[in-house]
Formats: structure tokens, sequence, C-alpha cells
């Protein structure tokens, strides 16, 4: 990756998803900090592009923020006296050092690690038609119990909203 | 130029603020934020991964990413729904309210 | 280069040439970009302007009167007179609403609208981006219209807006899989996502997959009026209704957006039934003679006025019919209408029949869409006001059942 554009844009949507999701920390109403975590998931789908990985991306923007944002938000909505203040619990700063620490770690042990990598890099003709192909060859199960794992979860998210019993209380 | 050890450092970034987020926001929805965050981590380690590192098919670490993404998605619904239903009950979904089970 | 049309005239491609022999390629890339960008948008924006004059005429003479003619010659100067109300008008901000997101909505909105553009493919060579996930990138940013509706609704802080957002928002994602899955059949036949490859299928094979996806057509172009909120989908802005739905709190200029965003969706959702279904570009041949982007333009207008036909002749309907249609219909009829297409796809390429099966493929689709219509059809209308009606956002009202369907006296 030697191009100039596509250094700025990584640096530039890193700095744009790191920041939203510093803001998703720290700001103070909840609903800001859902929209600034849509933020983030677009600038996340946008390293995705830089990373040549075109159908991932898409789908990152279709799921993420065109479902989960919405369903997040639909729970802010639908609970209405709970408190929307985005409150950290009191001992949040011992959280931020250990938080900090691991990242640290992590960084470490990435940087030190001799990863294989390919001279130039991967590249794809088209990821969609390959992606697609490893789906039905060899993530052919994988495949199918994904599918049988969103049936379960919509079964269990619509069963247990259901307005009648309240729920499952037990 | 751009190579695996940015994307490393930035999934890595991510992740820590994720975790901070997750572990340290009162309210149910807070918390799947800061997941959220964390598996979006994952993702981009993922496809940094299937760019840059030799292997016989590439093209595993965006199926991989694929997967993680629906997992979230599925994650994200029963959670929810899990809260509005706490909600229901008890009138807040402040987790540290929500402690009738303590011993 | 010798002027293959009267429109190629000199002076752009020698400002090519020269920057081509002079500068890098990257600066040829960002100017190229550029210029490209600032035709597609103002085509986008005088579309806008036309689209208000084309509604308001159009919709007048199917309504038996004559639509606005008085502030031009046949009221061409009406959209004009229209922008300059919307400017002078007091821009107001409800005090409690959220200051900082009352505004981002008519942004928000305004961006997949115009997105929308780039990926069409106006002439052969002339794709502004050729992405290789054209189709997943405009159902993509279309799911970003509904957050903007959402948005919008909160930061108004007025129940109604907000309880007209939630009406909206459920029927987009509602309407977001029947349209999903009925632009999936096209790209199972084409064999790639990009909207040029389509077109060029289309073209290679001389058939519009109009002709061989009917069933897809009528899905889509069904969904796609309802995620426009459009009669006879529109409850967003049933002004009976719900005060203004989620642009209540929008005066001035940013409900000028709200409107325009939605004239310009509707003309983007007409180049995409062109692009995908009628042959985008190409008329059978005709493209090498006219320039293939005035046939695309016309062919969008045409699919616009088939849209305005829509609005001005069917009433609107009510939210459970719509969801109800929705997931009862619409999506199993996708289902199916996948199902048959690969079914073909994989006898047509992988048996490598010969290209005449595609003729019987067409027949066999329309059967199945009649079909299909006619079953599906039946099965929701059968017993539909005895349906419960579980209107959660809104207090239960008891409406008398209508004559037709009480049992009959005396029997």
């Amino acid at each position: 990756m030697e191009d100039t554009a596509v250094i700025v844009a990584f640096y530039v949507l890193t700095i744009v998803t790191l920041g939203s999701a510093l803001m998703v920390a720290t700001v103070r109403d909840l609903v800001h900090a859902v929209l600034f975590l849509v933020l983030s998931f677009v600038g996340v789908a946008g390293l995705y592009i830089t990373l040549s990985a075109d159908f991932v991306a898409v789908v990152q923007v279709l799921i993420y923020v065109g479902a989960i944002s919405v369903l997040m938000l639909f729970a802010i909505l639908l609970t209405p006296r709970a408190s929307r203040d985005n409150a950290s619990v009191p001992y949040a700063a011992p959280i931020g050092v250990l938080a900090g620490l691991l990242g640290a770690v992590i960084i470490f042990v990435a940087l030190k690690t001799d990863w294989a990598t390919a001279p130039g890099g991967n590249k794809f003709e088209t990821t969609a038609a390959e992606i697609g192909k490893a789906l039905l060859d060899p993530f052919v199960i994988p495949f199918e119990v994904a599918s049988v794992l969103l049936v379960i979860a919509m079964l269990g998210a619509i069963l247990l909203v259901r307005p009648g019993e309240g729920g499952e209380p037990g | 130029m751009i190579g695996l050890e940015h994307v490393l450092v930035v999934g890595a970034l991510l992740f820590s603020i994720g975790l901070y987020v997750a572990l340290s926001k009162r309210s149910a929805v807070g918390i799947l934020m800061g997941i959220e965050l964390m598996l979006n981590s994952v993702n981009l380690n993922l496809v940094g991964f299937a760019r840059f590192v030799e292997s016989p098919r590439p093209i595993d670490g965006q199926v991989f990413t694929v997967f993680v993404i629906t997992v979230a998605a599925a994650e994200a619904a029963v959670a929810l729904a899990l809260a509005v239903s706490v909600y229901r009950l008890r009138e807040s979904i402040d987790v540290d309210r929500l402690n009738i089970l303590k011993w | 280069m010798p002027l293959l049309f009267w429109y190629d005239f000199d002076p752009l491609h020698s400002l090519y040439n020269w920057l081509r022999d002079n500068t890098s390629s990257e600066v040829v890339y960002v100017v190229a970009a550029l210029v490209a960008a600032t035709g597609i948008l103002s085509f986008v924006g005088l579309g806008a302007l036309v689209n208000v004059w084309l509604e308001r005429r159009i919709i007048g003479r199917m309504q038996v009167r004559k639509g606005p003619n008085r502030v031009g010659p046949f009221g061409l100067l009406q959209p004009v007179a229209d922008a300059i109300k919307l400017i002078q008008k007091e821009v107001l901000q409800p005090r409690d609403s959220d200051r900082a997101l009352f505004n981002l909505p008519p942004i928000l909105v305004f961006i997949p609208a115009m997105l929308t553009f780039s990926v069409f493919a106006w002439a052969p060579d002339l794709v502004y981006a050729d992405l290789n996930v054209g189709v997943l990138f405009l159902l993509a940013i279309s799911s970003i219209t509904s957050l903007a509706i959402f948005v919008a609704g909160w930061s108004s802080n007025n129940k109604y807006a907000l309880l007209g957002a939630m009406r909206v928002i459920a029927m987009a994602i509602s309407y977001e899989i029947p349209l999903v899955l009925a632009l999936l059949a096209p790209v199972i036949f084409a064999g790639t996502m990009s909207l040029a490859g389509i077109v060029d299928f289309q073209r290679e094979y001389d058939v519009w997959l109009a002709f061989l996806l009917p069933t897809s057509l009528f899905i889509y172009a069904i969904a796609a009026t309802a995620e426009l909120n459009r009669t006879p989908a529109d409850i967003a802005e049933a002004e009976s209704e719900i005060v203004a739905g989620f642009h209540t709190e929008y005066s001035g200029m940013k409900f000028g957006l709200f409107y325009a965003v939605e004239l310009i969706n509707s003309l983007a959702v007409s180049g995409i039934v062109a692009s995908l279904f009628f042959g985008g570009y190409s008329l059978y041949g005709l493209d090498d003679y006219i320039p293939p982007w005035i046939i695309f333009i016309g062919k969008i207008y045409f699919f616009y006025f088939g849209l305005i036909w829509l609005r001005g002749t069917w009433p609107r309907l009510r939210i459970d019919q719509l969801m109800a249609f929705a997931w009862k219909m619409l999506i199993p009829m996708a289902l199916i209408n996948i199902a048959v297409a690969a079914t073909e796809v994989l006898l047509w390429r992988q048996l490598e029949w010969d290209n005449w099966v595609l003729g019987v493929f067409v027949a066999i689709n329309l059967v199945t869409m009649v079909l299909l219509i006619g079953f599906f059809f039946r099965m929701i209308t059968r017993d539909f006001y005895r349906l419960p009606r579980r209107v959660r956002l809104v207090h239960d009202v008891s409406v008398p059942s209508l004559p037709a369907t009480r049992p009959a006296a005396g029997s």
C-alpha cells in the first residue's frame, strides 16, 4: 500500500474511528454516545476499504450502521424511565488503567512478533466471489450453523419482548 | 507505507477503548456499545491479517469477519431484548441496580 | 480525436490530454473525479428542481385540474418560487430540542441520496465508481436513511415527531428485507454485483432482466416505493394523522432539504430500476446512434413518471396493511424467486445450455410471478378483517367493522 492517498486515508480514518470511540466513552448523553458509535462503525468500514476488503466494508455498513444501531436506539426508546446519561461506575479510573495496560501489552506483542507477511500483500480480484466460494466449500457448516443461530436469536428476541406474559421472569 | 503493524496497533487501541467502555458503563446499552467496539477491533485485525499474511487461502480472514459480524448482530438483538425485558420488571437498566441474585 | 457526437467538444479532451502529459496520474485522477462529480451532482440538483414541477403538474393533470401555471409559462418557475419561499422562512429550533442533534438529520439524509448516483453506468465507459459490490453498496447506504429519520424524530423533543419517526423506521426496516432479496436475483443472473456488469449482461444476451425476472421487478418497485415514503406508503407524511411526522419541527430550508431528498431518492430508485431491470443505457442497439446517457436519463424519467402515476392514482395504505404486505407476501415471494432464479442459472451455466433457453426462463418466470401473486394475495386477504390488530405505538382504537364483513343478519 504505497499510494499516498491510501496512507492519508488510513490515518484520517484511524483518527476518526479512535476519536469517536473515545467520545463514546466520555460523552454525557446516551443517544449521543450511540451516534458516535455509529461514526466509529463507519470509520472501521473505511479502514476495511483501505485494506482491500470491499465486501466486508459494505456488509459492515449494512449490518452495523443499518441494523444494530437502529436496534440500540430502539432499546433506548423503549426504556423511557431508565437513566440516559451515560454514567460511569465510580471505579472507572482503575478500569481505564487496566484497559490501557492491556492495550499496551497487545501492541508490544504485535510489534514484536514476526508475522509471516507476504511481500506486497495479498491481492484479491473480487472479494465477494471468493467469499461466496469459501462460504460454500470449506465453510459450509459454519454457514448453516450461523443461519440457524440467527433464527434462534430472532425467535428469542421476539419471545422476550412480546407483551402478554411480560417476558420470562425466571 | 501501511503495514500489518499499523493495523494491529489500531486494533489494539480500539480494543482497549472498547474494554474500558464495556467495563465502566452503568447502562446495559452502554456495555453493549463497548462489546461492539471490541468486536469491531477484532474484525479489523482479521481483515488486516487477510490482507498481509502469507496463507494458502488468504480470503479466510474476511470470511471469518463476516461470521463475526453475523454473530454480533444476533447477540446484540438478544442482549437488547433482555435489556428491554428487564426494564419491564425493574424499571431500570442500570446494571448496578439489577442485583436480586446477590448472595 | 474525431468528433463522434455533437457533445464531444474539444476543450475537455485537450485539457485532459494536457493534464495527463504534464502532471502525475494522481492529479489527473483528482481533477477527473471533481469534474465528474460536479456533472453528476448538477444533474441531481437540476433533477430535484425539475421533479418538483413535473410532480405537481402531472398529478394535477391526473386529478383533472391544471397544476401550477401562474409563476412562469406553464408554471415552469414554480420550483424557483418554492425554493425562495422556503429560504426566506424563519428557521425555528424548539427550545428543549437537542441542540447538537437538531441540525444533523437534513445533512445526514442527503448523503445517501447523492451517493446513489455514483455507481450508475451512464454510458459504456462512463461510470463514476465502478464498485465490485455496487448493488450491496446501494442497499447499505439506503439503510442510513432510517438512522437519520430517527435522529430527526428524537431531537425534536416532540411526541408526535417521535411517533412518526418510529412508524417510518418500522416500515423502512420491514421493507429493506424484500428489497435486498429482490435485488439478489439479478445479481445471480449477471454473476456480478457491479451495475455496469449487470448492464453489460443485459446488453450481451439481448434480454432485459425485467422480462427474465418480473417478480423481482414487482417486489423491488413496491419495496422501493415504501422506502421512499411515497404514496401509497406515505404514512410518514400523512398530514391528517401525525401532524407532519418526523419533520414537524423542521421549518424553512431544513424541511426543504427533506422534501428535496425525497425527490432525489425517487430519481435514484428510478435509476436503479432502469439500470438493473431495463437495460441501463442500452436500447437494443440504439445506443450506437444516440448518446447512451440520453437514453439512460430518458429511462430514469420514464420510471419516475411511473412513480408519479402511482402517487396520483392509489390511496394511502394503513401501517398494519403495509407491514402485513411486507412480511407475509413480499418476503416469501422474494425467497421463492431467489430459489427459482438460482435453479435456472445453475441449469443454464453449469449444464451449458444454449442461450435460447433464456426465452423459456422468461415464460416460466412470468407464470411463476402470476401464480405467486395470486396465491399470496388470496392468502393475506382471506381473513384480513379478523386478524388481531396489534397497534402498540398508539392506544388501541376499536374500529367498528365494515358492513360488508359483518355476518349477514338472520344467518
